[in-house]
């Protein structure tokens, strides 16, 4: 008995921190990899419906965004309140929309030009005339595959 | 160099976004060739399961004013027919793998809304008409094969071929109106 009370009275040893930076490491290279930095800024207002049959979007790199909705206020004097159109970083009107297609389609590899997605990210409060239009561009443009981007309902609202 | 590390790591954490996107998936039609024939008089009436939203947001379906919490219900009793009603949509037997002969329902969603219908309500709308079939292909689903629908692994070629089968027997037809239509309309 007093064999083993000897080896449990020593101290209790500081935890070997060596392997520390490791472990860092390994989270930074983890966080590296998988950040996705913003590349627009938004200049529209979007609060976008809420859903429940609702799919992931996958592989970013053939997603191209359509941002529709109500400036910022601070931008709301020069560009007015009526919602507008935003590609890329900045306003458009719907004839640009074609060109705005075909460079984003330029920059996907031939194979996986016919994948390509169109999300539109759209104001819940946006009347449909003007996405009636955006989707008339888009089917000239043969853009056919969209995708009305919402959020998971959480609870029943009606 | 692990304080380094720690501020990289603290940064990167900062500006990561982890949000996915995600949304309702649609298909937008091919735009008609100039010379093309307008084909919609083929559809006989009863087939064709008129949905439309007004400006005032008002939801119509089949003429007549309902909620949109009656929506799927109504959706669905129009694609099954179960008492085989006059009104609600024909069937047709076809062959379809897995289920054999199989009754197929004819019927097609026609989706109208006005120019100054809120993109919120039409949003709405549209999830109620995707859920109405994603549940009837979750009934046949579990009926034939013990599992949902969306349970089902596209990319499992057993799995592929159940939900080709399924989409042949529930398609997600909906169709959209041409714009021009909805100005006759609001006119």
């Amino acid at each position: 008995m007093a064999k083993f009370k000897k080896s449990t009275s020593k101290e209790v040893q500081a935890i070997n921190t060596a392997s520390l930076p490791d472990i860092v490491f390994m989270l930074l290279f983890f966080f590296m990899v998988t950040t996705v930095m913003r590349e627009t800024s938004l200049k529209v207002r979007i609060q976008v419906p809420e859903a429940t049959e609702i799919k992931k979007l996958e592989k970013k790199s053939l997603v191209s965004y359509i941002y529709i909705g109500t400036p910022h206020l601070a931008l709301q004097r020069l560009y007015g309140s009526e919602p507008r159109i935003q590609l890329n970083d900045q306003f458009a009107t719907k004839e640009d929309i074609r060109d705005f297609i075909s460079s984003e389609r330029e920059q996907m590899d031939e194979h996986q030009q016919k994948q390509m997605t169109v999300s539109l990210k759209i104001d819940r409060n946006t009347k449909m005339g003007i996405v009636t239009d955006v989707k008339q561009e888009l089917r000239k443009a043969s853009a056919l595959k969209i995708n009305y981007s919402s959020r998971k309902r959480v609870e029943q609202t009606y | 160099m692990a304080d380094i590390a720690f501020l990289l790591l603290i940064f990167f954490l900062v500006a990561t976004t982890m949000d996915v996107d995600s949304g309702i998936s649609r298909l937008l039609p091919a735009m008609p060739e100039e010379d093309q024939l307008d084909d919609e008089s083929e559809i006989k009436e009863r087939n064709v399961f008129v949905v439309l939203l007004n400006m005032n947001d008002e939801l119509f379906v089949e003429k007549s004013i309902v909620d949109i919490s009656e929506l799927k219900d109504l959706t669905k009793e129009f694609f099954l027919n179960p008492q085989n009603r006059d009104n609600l949509s024909e069937k047709r037997q076809m062959y379809v793998e897995f289920f054999g002969d199989i009754m197929v329902s004819k019927g097609v969603i026609s989706l109208r809304n006005d120019i100054g219908t809120s993109y919120g309500k039409y949003i709405a709308v549209q999830n109620e008409l995707a859920a109405a079939v994603n549940e009837l292909r979750d009934e046949i689903c579990l009926q034939h094969f013990g599992r949902k629908y969306n349970d089902l692994d596209p990319l499992n070629p057993n799995d592929d071929a159940i939900i080709k089968s399924i989409k042949k027997v529930y398609p997600m037809a909906i169709s959209e109106a041409e714009p021009k239509e909805i100005g006759k309309k609001t006119q």
